[in-house]
């Protein structure tokens, strides 16, 4: 199954409680998926730093004197926010690419969820609500968000292996379904140059669209490729820096319900999800149709 | 269920409203599987649904249901004889398997609407989506607007009206069902061909028409599509459209 859902929100005013309007979403498709929960916020962009999400098995090895050691490699300010097995480093946006390799050397166990000006990721093994209460994933603000509970039908159940999945700058997704070209396709990715770090086929569908993006296209071209390129049962929820899209397979047999206000569009699984956003009742709810791209940008 | 101390009189009363903000789902569906032969009780009202699954289903008693709201999954599956309506739009599988009885949704329908039922009537007030009425097997189904695509798919036995238009594949593999389209249809599925709108076909639908509430629509505004049973039993000229 899996239980998938998104908010883009049109109105500041709710911006404050971004984090636990996709908190409650999440934790209501709780018995989609058992396995394991992520989510992914986007906070206000900004010109002088970028996030990096790191995770690690053992935080407090690992985030003690990180944000000093990784300073003094990279030759440039870092912060370190820590949340449970998380943390938030920030630094100067163009001292990303070195920071991502001197992580590698000075900490090989942690792994990078995410990076962006505007994104962080949450996600570990568990239920919605014990991810959401370990992040504190209520009290975060932001313009838009995704998240997923899944039950694993692909790769193992390991917090690698959970959504949302990030292969680029402030882009990541969360799929319910299964593809059945993603071996081929990942091929042809890493002939291109990419890197995976799972044998999760939501992965290659991540780094397909991040592929795209970084062709040229923009986040709706790159979602009408997936109807040609990927084969299997989707439904893909993705964020950009300032976006929001969906887009289902031809066959569509994963369930997906949408609403819209002056608020915000909201994505989930099932109409569950949305039933507690303000104005639902007046909301123009409708089912995306299959083979049609949906995606809204600030 | 917990045991209470209310009088057998005051249970009566209060059984026949179900909030589902206070009570619980497996409460409702007990609640009405209890219903015997001759009971008072035939009128329910179900609040709050909150997009819950299997509201109302296996209700197999003569009486009245409205919920007042969006339902999930599988809502009044296995209908044998209720009369539900839902005041919202139903999510994936309602109506699945009935087998008499009516279903009124006021809104939209997800995906397989009616899918397998074998009598009653189903009335999408809205939408219906994908691979409404797959395999209907002697139920009728009346759509006001439109439906998604493969509806109809397998269909064995039954009628599917649909006053706006169908999508993709429209009756696919189909065997003996009677599909009445008033809009367009994007594409017929394998097997499935127009046909003829006979007398009886105009009072059929008539029938349908006016069973389901329809107002202002003359039968004569529908084209009607079945099978062209080519598909019956397997000939090896046929194997294409398999």
């Amino acid at each position: 199954m899996c239980g998938i859902v998104g908010l883009f929100l049109k109105d500041k005013s709710l911006e404050p409680q971004l984090g636990s309007m996709l908190s409650q979403m999440l934790i209501s498709l709780s018995d989609r998926g058992p396995d394991s929960a992520g989510i992914a916020i986007y906070g206000a962009p900004s010109r002088n730093e970028a996030k990096i999400t790191i995770q690690s098995a053992k935080p407090e090895r690992d985030f003690r004197g990180l944000d000093a050691e990784l300073a003094k490699a990279i030759g440039a300010p870092v912060s370190i926010a820590v949340k449970s097995t998380h943390a938030v480093l920030r630094t100067a946006p163009d001292k990303v690419d070195a920071a991502r390799e001197a992580l590698q050397s000075i900490r090989p166990d942690a792994r990078i969820m995410g990076a962006g000006e505007a994104v962080e990721i949450y996600k570990e093994v568990g239920l919605p609500e014990a991810v959401v209460d370990r992040f504190d994933v209520r009290s975060m603000t932001g313009t838009h968000g995704i998240g997923h509970t899944r039950m694993a039908t692909e790769s193992a159940v390991t917090t690698m292996g959970a959504h949302p999945f990030s292969t680029g700058a402030d882009q990541c997704l969360v799929h319910n379904g299964s593809l059945s070209n993603h071996n081929n396709v990942r091929r042809e990715l890493v002939r291109e140059g990419m890197k995976f770090e799972t044998e999760n086929d939501t992965e290659v569908a991540a780094a397909y669209l991040s592929s795209q993006m970084a062709h040229g296209k923009n986040l709706g071209e790159a979602l009408e490729g997936t109807l040609s390129d990927l084969d299997g049962f989707f439904t893909f929820v993705v964020g950009t820096k300032n976006g929001f899209g969906v887009v289902r397979d031809p066959i569509a047999c994963k369930p997906a319900v949408m609403a819209e206000t002056d608020q915000y569009v909201a994505f989930g699984s099932e109409y569950r999800a949305l039933t507690k956003l303000p104005g639902i009742d007046n909301a123009r709810v409708w089912e995306p149709e299959p083979a049609t791209v949906y995606f809204w940008e600030h | 269920m917990p045991a209470t101390k209310l009088s057998k009189a005051a249970q009566d009363q209060a059984s026949r409203v179900f909030d589902l903000d206070v009570s619980s789902l497996r409460e409702l569906n007990q609640a009405l599987h209890n219903l015997t032969p001759g009971s008072n009780e035939t009128a329910w009202e179900v609040l709050h649904p909150k997009g819950s699954h299997s509201v109302a289903v296996g209700v197999d008693q003569p009486v009245s249901i409205d919920v007042r709201g969006s339902v999930g999954y599988y809502c009044a599956g296995m209908n044998d004889g209720a009369a539900i309506t839902v005041h919202g739009s139903a999510g994936p599988g309602v109506g699945e398997n009935m087998m008499s009885g009516s279903i009124v949704i006021k809104g939209d329908a997800s995906q397989y609407a009616g899918a397998t039922g074998k009598g009653g009537l189903l009335v999408i007030e809205g939408n219906a989506s994908s691979r409404c009425g797959i395999s209907m097997k002697g139920i009728d189904i009346v759509v006001h607007g439109n439906i998604g695509h493969m509806s109809a798919f397998m269909a064995q036995s039954g009628n599917l009206v649909v006053l706006g238009d169908a999508g993709d594949a429209l009756g696919d593999s189909i065997y003996e069902a009677r599909l009445f389209v008033r809009g367009k249809v994007e594409s017929l599925g394998a097997d499935c061909i127009a046909k003829e709108m006979r007398p009886e076909h105009i009072e059929l639908l008539q029938g349908l028409l006016d069973r389901a509430g329809v107002t202002g629509v003359k039968p004569s505004e529908f084209k009607r599509y079945g099978s062209a049973r080519t598909l019956y039993n397997f000939n090896i000229d046929n194997a294409d459209a398999y």
